[in-house]
């Protein structure tokens, strides 16, 4: 009797714990909501289609910072999927055994760089060799619109670039753990068939299909809300332009610069709800991220709850 | 047919040499970064940076001693927010894994896992720092603490599964309450796996700049009192990176190659303690 | 010190047989020093039987498979043991043995699925048709295409029934829409699938049962037209009536395929196959028609085996 109800309290007492961690994002969800409540009231969907960010006359609108976003995220998931996976794809198909653990271990590494390292790194070497390359660039493609603008180093090219290599160690360690999880009866069997090993590696890719876009999704999601180094290499420059080479604004970077300064009310809630607009974009990319890779590992082992944490805490 | 074979097996190899030149391509920025921190960073740090104060613009020297103490607060304050929530949090969902409310649980830790931590800091300024109208050391440990929380909460999910079940059978056996075999018999076993993980996160908050700016904020001067703003070691990183003085820039890539040190042997250490622990649970 | 003696022997005195001297399955167990092994083993090993049929000169002849002193190791430890065997065409040849015996290495190592294992190592000679699979100008993929395999549990791929079937023939290069359904049709009659299949030949291959699923694997062996199809246990993770379809249609399919199955099912092995190979320990210790392995085991050991006395 003693023992059932003191089995209750247990239960009830941690489980107290375990809803605080319930309450918070229900928490970050509300307060982001009343936070913004002005500027929502003010500008409704105007806000997101408009590109006066004017604080003195207190007209806002966010599109540049989140063309900003999805231009930079965009770009950098380009860069790093074929290399995430091919780096997956390497150690967890191809790699002689010794080399795994150090290749794996390595390339994690890059996850556990401070941004602001990152950003430091941009400003004093990245950014430079990204001018220097857009001076090289001779005058008929700079009539390109891609190309257009001039050589600051600052600019999109930078922040894409710089991106591309935070995002890799993410996308490319949950693809390693989707690819460890194929099993080896599905590559056999290619193999039997008269599969050459590429042919046998398609096979597994294609069983971890959802599973990888997962990987890739996850990486988007970091990108998006990336905030300092994008902040330190991408010039801060409220434009929509298509230009690789222009400065431009990320939503995450217009928050860093300009919360402090805010000076008024409506400011800062234009702000906030920028933060908002953020939060719901990548819970979304986050969780449709995850369903992705839960689905593809409920289907080759028994239910594990958290199958990527190993990766992250070692990371 | 030999010539098609002789076709996909070439397609086959040129396929397999990209996927090497994936590696090689991730390591060149992870090198750069890691030589150009040590390049600048190991020769601008001396004694004077961990001791000394940050000297006003156009005078040389100095150190970064306020934001190394107040980088030490902030974790500080972090572990103590996000480690009772979250260790009891994971205790809870591994003790009950099957039940609606924990996966409910699980998936709101995801979803705070994924939340950029820029916006955890709007959601601490909103709670922690507009109702008294002053940034806080409080804060910014919270906000740090709100990204500590979902990593604490799996890593002790994780590693409380991993304790072989016999020893939990046995300690029920004896009559053991549930609580009685959580606290006296399963966390002791998982304790050394869950510490690593703690610190290792601890480690990565260290790193965070976004979520202080608005919290923490900055302070040019000494403090350590909890209820008023606190330096860094990210934030004067930051501030040092974007101003034009030569000699911030050398102070700012200092304070860069002592977190990366620091994150660097923490990471190295819990590699090996999570080794160690495998092969424990294996054998 | 014994046993590679009388493997110097054997070498030396290849014509040996042909003089109708000693019967192969002796010779083997001989050879393999079995005797040393297990003296137990001894008087029935070393008193050579002298009926008549029991020589092999007929199916060597036409042997499809030819191993010879194979050895194999994983690492330093070493799981076959100088295996000599003549595989004939067009008949159903299984290999029985306790588990871990090592006979599913052995299947393995016909088409070289052991290749993919880190660490392995093969030493002797398997030819088929006369090439030797693991000499130098051998080609893996070439060989695999013409060894096809179908393993223990059954491995389609998550894609539809058609694109399993067809992908043996994409993956070389076909093309064609009317020449891969026709490959496909064919290859699914053949596996006895055909008939419930036809209907929803794009539904995904994971909706079929167990028992369908391994005769689509059947199927997708076929479809690149093999000559000798090799059977890993394949109805060891089936229900008796699933079973029963895959002995039947292995006893089809002997008319066109060479086939080698594993089983550790007896039954299965006297119920299907033409000729059986009895593996211990990673030797083989008795070869020959599957009614003489069952009937009449030469070796003590067969015969404690076949009778259910261990395993």
């Amino acid at each position: 009797m003693k023992r059932s109800s003191d089995d209750r309290k247990f239960r009830i007492g941690t489980g107290a714990f375990a809803a605080l961690v319930l309450l918070i994002v229900l928490g970050i969800a509300f307060e982001l909501t009343r936070q913004s409540a002005l500027s929502i009231a003010k500008f409704g969907l105007k806000f997101w289609t408009t590109s006066i960010w004017d604080p003195v006359s207190g007209d806002f609108g966010a599109l540049p910072f989140i063309w900003g976003t999805l231009y930079s995220s965009i770009l950098a998931l380009l860069l790093a999927t074929p290399i995430a996976l091919g780096i997956a794809i390497f150690i967890s198909e191809l790699s002689p055994r010794f080399l795994r653990q150090p290749l794996a271990y390595l390339t994690d590494l890059l996850a556990a760089i401070p941004s602001i390292v990152y950003g430091l790194w941009g400003v004093f070497v990245l950014v430079p060799f990204v001018r220097k390359l857009e001076l090289a660039t001779p005058a008929g493609m700079k009539k390109i619109p891609l190309f257009t603008g001039p050589p600051l180093g600052v600019g999109m090219l930078s922040a894409a670039l710089i991106l591309a290599v935070m995002v890799i160690p993410f996308t490319s360690s949950v693809a390693r753990e989707i690819l460890k999880n194929v099993p080896s009866a599905q590559r056999e069997a290619a193999y039997a068939l008269g599969a050459t090993r590429w042919e046998a590696i398609k096979v597994a890719i294609g069983f971890g299909k959802s599973g990888i876009i997962g990987a890739v999704m996850l990486g988007f999601g970091r990108a998006l809300g990336e905030t300092m180094a994008v902040t330190m290499v991408i010039g801060n420059s409220p434009q929509v332009t298509a230009s690789l080479f222009k400065p431009q604004y990320t939503m995450a970077a217009v928050i860093a610069n300009e919360f402090t300064e805010a000076a008024d009310e409506l400011y800062l809630h234009a702000l906030i709800e920028i933060g908002l607009l953020l939060f719901i974009i990548t819970v979304g990319v986050n969780l449709l991220s995850r369903m992705l890779i839960w689905s593809t590992k409920r289907r080759v082992i028994a239910p594990i709850a958290a199958p990527i944490v190993a990766e992250e805490v070692a990371a | 047919m030999t010539a098609n074979l002789r076709r996909r097996k070439l397609f086959s190899r040129f396929f397999e040499i990209l996927c090497a030149l994936a590696v090689v391509i991730a390591l060149i920025p992870l090198a750069m970064i890691l030589f150009y921190v040590i390049k600048e960073g190991a020769g601008a740090l001396s004694t004077d940076f961990f001791t000394k104060m940050p000297k006003p613009v156009g005078e040389s020297g100095g150190g970064m001693a306020n934001a190394i103490v107040g980088t030490l607060i902030l974790i500080g304050i972090a572990a103590l927010f996000a480690v009772p929530v979250g260790g009891i949090c994971g205790i809870h969902l591994a003790e009950y894994p099957g039940t609606k409310f924990s996966s409910v649980v699980r998936f709101a830790a995801d979803v705070l896992n994924g939340v950029p931590s820029i916006v955890v800091g709007i959601f601490a300024y909103g709670i922690l720092v507009l109702p008294v109208k002053r940034f806080s050391a409080i804060a910014g440990g919270v906000a740090l603490g709100l990204l500590m929380v979902p990593i604490v909460v799996r890593t002790t999910e994780e590693l409380i599964r991993l304790v072989p079940g016999g020893l939990r059978e046995g300690a029920l056996a004896l009559g053991a309450t549930r609580s009685r075999a959580v606290f006296g018999v399963i966390l002791p076993a998982a304790l050394p796996g869950i510490l690593t993980g703690i610190l290792v996160a601890l480690a990565r908050v260290a790193g965070e700049t976004a979520p202080l700016l608005f919290t923490a904020f900055n302070n040019r001067f000494w403090s350590t009192n909890l209820t008023q703003p606190i330096a860094s070691l990210t934030v004067q990183v930051f501030t040092y990176a974007i101003s034009p003085y030569d000699d911030w820039h050398r102070q700012a890539w200092a304070g860069a190659f002592l977190l990366v040190m620091m994150i660097l042997t923490l990471s190295i250490a819990a590699r090996f303690a999570v080794r160690r622990l495998e092969r424990m649970n294996r054998s | 010190m014994m046993m590679t003696d009388l493997r110097r022997r054997d070498a030396a005195e290849p014509a040996g047989e042909d003089a109708g001297v000693p019967p192969r399955i002796a010779a083997i167990v001989a050879r393999d020093g079995w005797n040393a092994a297990v003296p137990a083993a001894g008087p029935a090993a070393s008193s050579p039987p002298t009926n008549a049929h029991h020589a092999q000169k007929a199916t060597m002849a036409d042997a499809k498979i030819s191993v010879s002193n194979f050895d194999f190791y994983y690492g330093a430890a070493k799981v076959l043991h100088g295996i000599n065997l003549d595989i004939p065409d067009r008949k159903v040849t299984a290999l029985i043995g306790p588990s871990g015996c090592s006979k599913s290495t052995f299947i393995r190592s016909i088409n070289r699925m052991n290749d993919i294992i880190p660490d392995a190592r093969a030493s002797g000679t398997i030819l088929v048709d006369g090439k030797d699979v693991y000499g130098g100008d051998a080609d893996v993929v070439e060989l695999r295409r013409r060894v096809g395999m179908v393993f223990q549990k059954s491995n389609p791929f998550p894609k539809s029934i058609y694109d399993n079937v067809a992908y043996g023939l994409r993956i070389g290069g076909m093309r064609n829409k009317r020449q891969l359904d026709e490959v496909v049709e064919r290859s699914l009659t053949r596996a006895a699938l055909w008939h419930e299949v036809k209907d929803r030949l794009h539904a995904s291959a994971l909706a079929l049962s167990g028992g369908q699923q391994q005769r689509l694997c059947i199927a997708r062996a076929l479809a690149v037209d093999p000559d000798v199809v090799l059977m890993d246990e394949p109805a060891s993770a089936l229900d008796p009536i699933a079973t029963s379809k895959i002995e039947e249609l292995i006893y089809e399919l002997k008319n066109n395929y060479t086939i080698v199955i594993v089983t550790h099912n007896m039954q299965q092995a006297a119920r299907v196959s033409d000729r059986t190979a009895f593996f211990m320990l990673g030797r083989i210790i008795e070869y020959a028609e599957t009614n003489e392995i069952f009937m009449n085991p030469q070796q003590k050991m067969t015969e404690d085996y076949v009778t259910g006395r261990f395993g």
